[in-house]
């Protein structure tokens, strides 16, 4: 079995700038992480693997920094690193993203199993996975609480609203995961140190053979026009004030008005 | 095609089992606005298997037409039928705006319709509207917190977005109101590789803040697990549930069901008390709309006091276990 799992690096941090030209997050100088979800896919591959045997090969579209959460993949047990590196990339949307992402799956061709996270905690929109299924023409299961893979199928636990399905999808198919599919392993240092001697692969545009007016800005239909503060809605606060013990005392007051308590 | 070629306003009208997704009407309504500045019609896209009394509602709630897609393929969702059917009606009709629910399902579907339709689709936005050059525009909290972003999608046709449910109130609805429904067939086929073995009712465990009527949430500024025991037990002597902000359950003190906000759940309770919030963008669309909001926070002038009706400038620790005790006291 082939497993291919997307990894994104993200800024470690709720705090960023974004650059008023473009509205885009400005990366410098700033530290990045993982995203914390493609941990969990990370860890559902690696599962998986132990479970049946596989071949397990992390990507990741970015700048030669997201080589960073490529070798944190290889250290939990990827077997294999593809960085997606071109300017002609950046600043993709998430169809841009999805179009390289799938070029990239079908250069390393033979996939059963594509993993994404739910979503990236930067962006959040939630639409690599399902457009990476769309790029390739393969079935999906997106936010996914459990994974196993039986006779050609991947068979998972699909959370809606109000009820959970279990779904059955036959391979090669995209799963998305949530955080309770599972609790990630940190990475050993023996491991670590393996990891660096395991392949790895840096691809770029000509690699890929694709086409650059479907990648990186040429290929976003979308983008932000402009930055703005929310509006500001003027509630009339009333303000308690003293001590502790008053405060709690004029909130009790207002609950009792409010016939709460 | 130019892009000029391409008109109308269109809403996926999310249905399973023959029932509407309450988006459904938010999205008539907003598209009201839309329509007040472009004039342009507002159809319904309804798709599944006997699913025509549904036309009714979408009429009386806003739409001027509803375009009936009806395939025994479509009964229940699944991707890629419903694909293929929204591809072929859309390709044939080229509307200018298609709006889907930020449900579950429509954001295992929307995606897919980027792709096939080389389009823009913007995630969860909160608002829509016409900017000063006169370009739809989708509205983001942007990364950070304290700011929105527009997000345009100026060349291609049709433009997208999923909207964050409960953004937006339902109109009155116009008591049988008429108007033309369109029936189309499209050339689907049931998915043969996808396939819902069962369906199981999510487990209640009694603890969802979604239907809360009053919700005590906890943010990044409470410093120990042991605090978050008394921000339930308020919570529970007001007959209400514990929730959080998106620190709280990142650092792993409480699960994701409990997280209020743009990832986490769109509620509206009657009472909702902020304590150690901020109130970032991405937390207040998650909670705006509540009928009271109390606030607690050291911090003069946190944002989160632009939308609170009562507030206490304090250290939550001076204030929370007194309110506790108090409240006992008095309920005694
Ligand atoms: C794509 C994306 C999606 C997001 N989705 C969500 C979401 O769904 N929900 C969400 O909540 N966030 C979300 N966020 C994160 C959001 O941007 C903020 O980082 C987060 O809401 C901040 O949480 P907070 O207010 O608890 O923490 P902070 O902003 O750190 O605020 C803590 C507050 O506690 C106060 N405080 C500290 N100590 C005390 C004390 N002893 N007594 C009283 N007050 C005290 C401080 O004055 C401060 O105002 C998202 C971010 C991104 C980028
Ligand atoms: N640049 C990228 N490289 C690799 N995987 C990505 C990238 N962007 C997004 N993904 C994958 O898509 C998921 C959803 O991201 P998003 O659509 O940005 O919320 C992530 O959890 C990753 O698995």
């Amino acid at each position: 079995m082939k497993i291919l799992v997307f990894v994104k690096q993200v800024p470690d941090t709720d705090d960023v700038k974004l650059d008023p030209k473009t509205g885009n997050i400005m990366r410098e100088g700033v530290a990045s992480k993982l995203n914390p979800l493609d941990a969990n896919a990370v860890e559902a591959a690696i599962q998986l693997k132990e479970k049946y045997g596989a071949t397990v090969c992390a990507i990741s579209m970015g700048p030669p920094q997201a080589e960073e959460v490529l070798k944190k993949a290889l250290a939990l047990g990827c077997d294999e690193a593809y960085l997606l590196s071109d300017r002609a990339f950046g600043g993709a949307d998430t169809l841009a993203t999805s179009y390289t992402l799938a070029m990239a799956a079908k250069k390393i061709g033979g996939y059963d199993l594509l993993l994404f996270g739910r979503h990236a905690v930067d962006g959040d929109t939630a639409q690599t996975g399902p457009a990476t299924a769309a790029q390739l023409g393969i079935p999906q299961i997106t936010l996914v609480s459990s994974i196993d893979v039986q006779d050609g199928y991947v068979v998972c636990d699909h959370v809606l609203e109000d009820c959970v399905q279990k779904v059955r999808a036959k391979l090669p198919a995209l799963v998305t995961v949530t955080a309770e599919i599972n609790q990630p392993r940190y990475p050993k240092p023996i491991n670590i140190m393996k990891a660096l001697k395991k392949p790895r692969f840096v691809w770029n545009a000509e690699d890929l053979e694709a086409d650059k007016s479907r990648s990186g800005i040429p290929g976003s239909p979308s983008s932000t026009k402009e930055v703005l503060e929310p509006p500001k809605r003027n509630a009339d606060t009333k303000y308690f004030s003293g001590t502790g013990e008053e405060i709690a005392a004029q909130i009790a007051d207002m609950l009792h008005d409010e016939h709460l308590i | 095609m130019a892009k000029s070629d391409y008109k109308g306003i269109w809403v996926f009208a999310e249905q399973q089992n023959g029932k509407l997704n309450g988006t459904v009407l938010e999205l008539l309504a907003k598209s009201q606005e839309l329509k007040e500045h472009t004039g342009e019609e507002i159809s319904a896209v309804l798709l599944g298997k006997n699913v025509s009394h549904l036309t009714d509602t979408l009429f009386a709630y806003g739409a001027d037409k509803v375009i009936l897609v009806e395939n025994d393929a479509l009964e229940n969702y699944s991707a890629r039928p419903y694909e293929a059917a929204l591809t072929q009606v859309a390709e044939k009709y080229k509307p200018s705006i298609i709006l889907y629910g930020a449900t579950s399902l429509g954001r295992d579907l929307a995606p897919r319709l980027m792709v096939s339709l080389n389009t823009g689709l913007t995630a969860d936005a909160i608002d829509l509207g016409f900017d000063k050059d006169e370009v739809f525009y989708q509205t983001t909290p942007a990364y950070g917190g304290s700011i929105l972003a527009h997000i345009v999608i100026l060349e291609a046709r049709p433009q997208m977005a999923t909207v964050r449910p409960m953004m937006f109130e339902p109109i009155e609805p116009r008591v049988g109101a008429k108007g033309e429904i369109i029936t189309e067939t499209v050339t689907v086929e049931a998915d043969p590789d996808y396939e819902v073995l069962e369906t199981a009712p999510k487990q209640d465990t009694g603890d969802s803040i979604e239907g809360a009527q009053v919700v005590v949430a906890g943010g990044r500024g409470i410093k120990e697990e042991a605090d978050v025991a008394v921000l339930k037990e308020l919570a529970e002597l007001l007959g209400g549930k514990l929730a959080a902000s998106r620190p709280l359950v990142d650092n792993g003190w409480l699960p994701h069901e409990k997280q209020i906000g743009q990832s986490g759940a769109a509620i509206k309770p009657k009472y909702i008390f902020n304590i150690a919030i901020s109130g970032s963008v991405q937390y207040q669309v998650g909670m705006q709309n509540a009928g009271c909001i109390i606030s607690i926070n050291h911090t003069k002038g946190a944002p989160i006091f632009d939308i609170s009706h009562y507030g206490a400038v304090a250290d939550y620790r001076s204030v929370v276990p007194a309110l506790v005790e108090e409240i006992k006291r008095r309920k005694a």
